[in-house]
């Protein structure tokens, strides 16, 4: 049964074997199919010694390049640093007020600021820093909080009740919901704040509301309700609402009293970096 | 050395031995590539702060896979300039070694998660989740607005930390009794919190995370879970160039 003979239709040998007649030709690999597998195999054992590659017992052949994923990111870092290092050397050194004085610093540190924002600040602030209704509008001049270049640079590195020590913190209490005013007293005081921003509001329930609002508000929002930003107290007065300005919002705001969060970001950017983006919201907000 | 070539015949002609055969070869791909990851030192760093998730982050977890959120974003910082820029230190074998099955994941259409914990606010996760282009106008994730409107299932909560504790979790049975207990605590912020944080440490985050203090929601659960998030381990004690935490 195992007799190699030369198939006559194709001139190649058969591997001898024959099944009820049926004989297999012995076609050999492709030369080139077959060197290729001999140069992978070579490939591997050269890549062996010179990679991290074979488990042991108590650790692995480390290669003979001595790579390392790791290693390499951290040197990537490192050398990324040194490309920046003039600049944020310059930003390290110098004051807020310094930066915004220097031309060239400023353009230096609205650039970072800029892409820093893109990355991490716009998800809550907008694209363009223009807010939306819970997230502060950061190209107006009204501020909650102090809108100082320094407050601005505090409030990034501490944060807006983040949990973190020394966070900006105050809290706008839940009047309805708490039930420390009745539904009619609240009713009222939306009246009030209607009437405080200029608008049309019932002037008699307003009235009403002016013992409560000396009482309940004042100490945080100001007896003209011009508002407090050492409290991040909004001034009820002007146009701008973080929370909506129809009577139905500020009253489910009263009601309620949603106290927004800011994250604080010193653990998650260098000094640099914070500076830089405090240069570049107190410019884009036309800053106080 | 010719006539073991010619033995193969032993091997085709019978079904068992070839079958046998087969998965010895398969099989050492598997004992050389997979085995030594279950006994080297190496494969996990020695790290400060990683610590099993909470009954409330667990639940949330779950959720997380219920919902396939892994199906568009990856939990995996990888050690690459552009990554550690955007999200910050690359994730370390270390604070995924409580995660069965772990969300490394390997399809980005979303941002990856793995740090995600304490960039935003609780109310930005909620806006987010239930109408996620009302703050980021270009995302094209689907909301999950009904999640804020599910209450929280806790009936299974001890059987979900018990199960953990079969592949390896190390819930003791002090945090299996009193999952329930500690789920809700964590999810009030006025719950007294001694003991829940005894058990898992005092950078457990307390909070009503969904803005809703009458109800325990999905919601709660999932944010709860996000906000921890990357948050574990101490990176101002780790040396990532110590030569035993290179890779």
């Amino acid at each position: 049964m195992s007799k190699r003979e030369t198939d006559e239709v194709t001139g190649v040998e058969t591997t001898g074997h024959e099944w009820d007649g049926i004989r297999e030709l012995d076609n050999p690999l492709p030369r080139w199919w077959l060197w290729v597998f001999y140069a992978s195999v070579a490939f591997a054992i050269v890549y062996w010694v010179l990679m991290p590659a074979w488990p042991g017992i108590n650790g692995y052949t480390k290669g003979m390049m001595g790579h390392s994923d790791r290693a390499q990111v951290a040197q990537q870092l490192e050398t990324l640093r040194q490309v920046r290092g003039e600049g944020a050397a310059r930003l390290t050194n110098a004051t807020l007020q310094e930066i915004e004085a220097d031309p060239d610093l400023q353009q230096y540190a609205l650039a970072v600021g800029q892409s820093v924002f893109g990355d991490n600040c716009a998800t809550c602030h907008g694209v363009g820093g223009a807010g939306a209704k819970g997230y502060p509008n950061l190209l107006d001049d009204i501020w909650l909080w102090d809108g100082t270049l320094d407050g601005i640079h505090h409030t990034l590195q501490v944060g807006i009740r983040s949990g973190a020590e020394g966070a900006r913190f105050s809290q706008m209490p839940a009047f309805g919901r708490d039930q420390l005013l009745t539904s009619a007293q609240i009713n009222d005081l939306t009246e009030l704040v209607m009437v405080l921003s200029r608008r049309d509001g019932d002037r008699a329930a307003a009235d009403r509301a002016r013992p409560i609002f000396a009482e309940q508000c004042a100490s945080c929002h100001g007896p003209a309700g011009l508002g407090d930003h050492t409290q991040g107290a909004p001034n009820l007065t002007d146009a701008e609402w973080l929370y909506g300005a129809s009577r139905e919002e500020i009253r489910t705001q009263i009601w309620s009293g949603r106290n927004g969060v800011m994250p604080a970001w010193a653990g998650r950017f260098d000094d640099e970096t914070l500076k830089a983006l405090a240069v570049y919201v107190h410019a884009n907000a036309g800053g106080r | 050395m010719k006539n073991i070539w010619k033995k193969h015949g032993v091997l085709e002609r019978r079904s068992i031995v070839l079958t046998v055969a087969i998965l010895l070869v398969v099989s050492v791909g598997g004992l050389v590539e997979i085995a030594p990851l279950f006994y080297l030192e190496s494969t996990i760093e020695k790290v400060k702060g990683v610590r099993p998730y909470t009954p409330l982050e667990l639940a949330g977890r779950d959720i997380y896979i219920r919902e396939g959120c892994y199906n568009c974003h990856s939990q995996m910082i990888r050690p690459l300039r552009d990554e550690v820029e955007r999200y910050g230190h690359y994730s370390l074998a270390a604070e995924s070694m409580y995660d069965h099955p772990f969300q490394w994941g390997s399809k980005r259409t979303g941002p990856d998660l793995a740090r995600v914990g304490g960039k935003y606010s609780d109310d930005w996760h909620r806006d987010h989740l239930i109408d996620p282009r009302s703050v980021v106008p270009e995302s094209v994730m689907p909301p999950y607005a009904f999640l804020s409107g599910r209450e929280l299932e806790t009936k299974d909560v001890q059987a979900k930390l018990a199960a953990m504790t079969k592949v390896g979790v190390p819930y003791t049975q002090d945090m299996i009794d009193n999952a329930k207990a500690d789920l809700m605590t964590q999810a009030d912020p006025f719950a007294p919190a001694r003991d829940l944080k005894g058990r898992y440490g005092e950078a457990v985050l307390q909070r009503d995370f969904d803005g809703d203090p009458a109800r325990l929601t999905e919601m709660d659960a999932l944010i709860a879970y996000m906000q921890m998030l990357g948050t574990l381990v101490d990176f101002s004690t780790y040396e990532a160039e110590a030569p035993e935490n290179l890779r």
